[in-house]
């Protein structure tokens, strides 16, 4: 694990930009490629950096202020850095009636963070999702692509352990 | 997987398409004995890969090996039960099934022909082992997911083992664009993205506008928060999806198709890929499919978290790369849609009715459902029900079977309050009409819609006020924004539903409610904006003694409203101060050991003390 992070492939800024270089190179003949090549910018860096911005508007010749526009309009974009773990609460019906406001509270009481914020640590992202098709297992919360389910506001604390924990076994594998 | 594409080839004709079929059903695989376990997103999420690597690996050490295989399925449909278990051979049934069971049910019954019991549903006081005897599926028609369960939806053989392509097969060589057209309106298909549109006479429109190209779109922007159907189909049955979008694509004349699916969907986008890399890989995707002139492909658009992206002028707006705002119609995109060519955009479900209606025919078709609503409809169950999960009945069903005998009956045990049907756009329906067959109009009836499908069962502890609140909430947070009715209108009437649950409503609110609501429906540009005002008008209507109560006597019967709860220290109060550490406005007073006193005015209604309490001494009201 920590060997992989280590690897010269890029994963530093300048590294990052050739790579989204070499990504926008190979989508930007595509119809419609400026939302494809933000979701592949957004994964890349975990949020819109600047830079990006600039070389996806110079390259896919598409004014800065188009480029801006679109990314402001979707959730899913970012313009800051986020969290290593993105903690996302559902706040769809299903969740809503089986008390995911609670989880909420808990969240925000736990982190000491609002929605949007990032913890200073830079581990935990708290955002909301408007349904994730999980409604079976209502109350959900989802960290990253890990679905945690009938979540009460009391696990909240033992949830937040087993990511936190996580990042203390990866440091001492570096 | 890529083995499997490596050493396919293209199917070049029906005959070919048949005895690969015919292959594929008599091979050694196909008639093994089979163990299946839910892979759908519910069960995933409740564990069941632990569950699927332990049967792989303890059936590998055991006398059993290489006799049965352990097959990942499609969504089982009992999200509640999960991770679900299906012995193949006897049809049973398990549920919850842990990693640890699963030595249990080797030894036991696979090698010793007893079922678990502990495993087994428990209906009543009986346990049930068939799974075809569960109430949950007994009273179900399961058309569309008809291989949701059954194969691996990653294995396209699987879905052309099961009679898969056949139906593109059949339209391609023995029907014209035109009569394909005429048989999907014979079936009375609607569409089941919600506003319930005749797909037959959709097509037909966009068979009539020429243009150098045309596109068929598959909405799978399931945004309607409690719909997780195409989910499932997507995750389940990706080809039935695939074949219908083809058959689309051949009557309307269009050889590029796009989905459009939801960023929240990973599973769903993987799984869908896997099937078009095997479809055109055998040759049903691409150029001259089954030897014909017939060309046709598909992509990917993955959504990045926009509700009104659903909407279909939206949805077209953000392939074009832009924001997802809608556009007036006329033109309608039958007329000019994607990259202003004819374009038809249905729904994940609609699409996957295809094949069947198709191989069976529109009258065959029509049969099942009511007058005017044909065929059947999935429902993702949800809220306050025993068995929430995934169910097809047929379109006209009575509420009441969903909610009581498939879905169990509601799971805390106090009253049915009332059944929220169709998103943002619906409503809600009252105890007095769990009778309401749930078709179009019947529901439309009710002031609700059938929407995508979403069922949300809410019981006495669910304020319908704050349900009304929650929904304008949310369309005010996903509202695009472009036009004024909309964007305006809707944050009015959330201001006034918020004065109304916080306790400084005015009898008058109620009208004005109701007036902003019309302006709203009628001057909205998109089906977001139209029907955004629906779970006020529908709690309105059936619900105005909660709204009148909450004005009048500033009181939320269920203590869902915070700003009206009280909070109360009983008589079981014995002074362990705990309440009073853990509250953080000092609103609690009392000496140790003696009966503490919350102050109402200084309290803010966190709820610490009621979570905090061992003795259930604090009571909120």
């Amino acid at each position: 694990m920590a060997k992989v992070e280590k690897c010269s492939c890029g994963t530093d800024e300048e590294g990052l930009l050739e790579r989204l270089t070499e990504i926008i190179n190979t989508l930007k003949d595509k119809p419609g490629a400026l939302i494809p090549v933000l979701q592949a910018t957004q994964s890349l860096f975990g949020f819109i950096p600047q830079e990006a911005i600039l070389k996806i508007s110079e390259m896919l010749n598409e004014p800065l202020s188009k480029v801006y526009g679109v990314i402001t309009f979707y959730s899913f974009f970012s313009l800051k850095p986020r969290g290593k773990y993105v903690i996302r609460v559902c706040l769809g019906t299903a969740c809503y009636v089986q008390g995911a406001n609670e989880i909420l509270t808990a969240l925000k009481q736990q982190l000491s963070v609002e929605i949007g914020e990032t913890t200073p640590d830079k581990l935990f992202t708290l955002d909301v999702g408007r349904c994730f098709g999980a409604c079976g297992l209502a109350p959900v919360i989802m960290v990253n692509d890990d679905v945690h389910q009938w979540v009460k506001p009391s696990d909240v604390k033992k949830i937040l352990g087993t990511y936190s924990r996580r990042k203390v076994v990866n440091k001492e594998e570096e | 997987m890529e083995d499997t594409i490596k050493n396919t080839h293209s199917i070049k004709n029906a005959e070919e398409l048949n005895a690969l079929q015919s292959k594929l059903t008599s091979s050694k695989e196909f008639n093994s004995e089979k163990i299946y376990i839910c892979a759908g997103g519910g069960c995933i999420a409740s564990g069941s890969m632990k569950v699927k690597d332990a049967f792989v690996k303890q059936i590998a050490e055991s006398k059993l090996n290489g006799t049965i295989e352990v097959m990942e399925t499609g969504c089982l449909g009992p999200c509640a039960l999960g991770p679900v278990v299906v012995i193949g051979k006897d049809d049973t049934f398990y549920q919850s099934v842990r990693a640890q069971d699963v030595k249990d049910i080797i030894e036991n019954h696979l090698v010793g022909g007893q079922v678990v019991p502990h495993l087994l549903h428990l209906v009543g006081d009986t346990r049930v082992a068939k799974k075809s005897e569960l109430p949950f599926y007994k009273n179900q028609d399961k058309k569309v997911l008809r291989n949701c369960g059954k194969i691996n939806p990653v294995k396209i053989e699987d879905y052309i083992a099961c009679g898969g392509y056949q139906a593109l097969s059949k339209a391609l060589s023995s029907m014209t664009a035109e009569t394909v057209i005429n048989e999907v309106t014979a079936s009375g298909l609607r569409g089941r993205g919600g506003a319930g549109f005749p797909t037959g006479t959709k097509w037909g429109f966009a068979r009539k506008y020429q243009d150098d190209e045309k596109y068929i779109l598959c909405n799978a922007d399931e945004g309607d928060p409690g719909a997780f159907m195409d989910r499932s189909i997507l995750e389940g049955d990706p080809h039935s999806v695939i074949e219908g979008m083809a058959i689309g694509a051949f009557a309307i004349g269009s050889s590029q198709g796009y989905v459009y699916v939801r960023a929240e969907y990973p599973l769903a986008v993987e799984r869908l890929q896997i099937a078009i890399d095997q479809a055109r890989a055998y040759g049903l995707l691409g150029h001259h499919i089954f030897g014909t002139a017939f060309n046709f492909d598909l992509e990917i658009r993955k959504g990045s978290g926009a509700f009104v992206c659903g909407e279909e002028t939206a949805l077209i707006t953000s392939i074009e790369g832009n924001r997802g705002e809608p556009r007036p119609r006329p033109p309608f995109p039958a007329e000019k849609g994607l990259w202003n060519k004819p374009t038809v955009l249905n729904n994940v479900e609609t699409f996957s009715n295809i094949p069947l209606l198709i191989n069976q025919g529109g009258l065959k078709f029509a049969e099942t459902g009511t007058d005017k609503s044909k065929g059947t409809k999935i429902f993702a169950l949800a809220g306050t029900v025993n068995i929430s999960g995934l169910v097809e009945v047929p379109v006209g069903t009575p509420l009441r079977k969903l909610v009581y005998d498939i879905g169990g009956g509601i799971s805390t045990g106090k009253p049915y309050k009332a059944a929220q049907i169709g998103g943002p756009s619906g409503g809600c329906i009252p105890a007095e009409h769990l009778d309401v067959p749930l078709d179009y109009e019947s529901l439309n009836k009710l002031g609700a819609i059938m929407g995508s499908g979403g069922l949300i069962v809410m019981d006495e502890s669910s304020c319908m006020v704050d349900v009304a609140r929650f929904f304008l909430e949310f369309v005010q947070d996903e509202s695009c924004g472009k036009c004024v009715p909309c964007r305006e209108g809707t944050a009015r009437m959330k201001q006034i539903v918020d004065r109304i649950c916080q306790g400084q409503g005015q009898m008058s609110d109620l009208d004005e409610l109701e007036r902003l609501a019309g302006t709203v429906t009628n001057a909205s540009l998109c089906g977001l904006g139209q029907t955004a005002p629906n779970p006020v008008l529908s709690t309105l209507r059936h619900f105005k003694d909660e709204y009148i109560e909450h004005i009048r006597d500033k009181k939320c019967r269920t203590a869902v409203c915070k700003d009206l709860i009280v909070f109360e220290i009983l008589d079981a109060c014995n002074g362990c101060q705990s309440c009073k550490k853990v509250c953080p406005v000092e609103a609690i007073h009392g000496e140790k050991k003696q009966h503490h006193i919350i102050n109402t005015d200084l309290c803010i209604r966190c709820g610490l003390c009621l979570s905090t309490c061992k003795f259930d001494a604090i009571v909120k009201y």
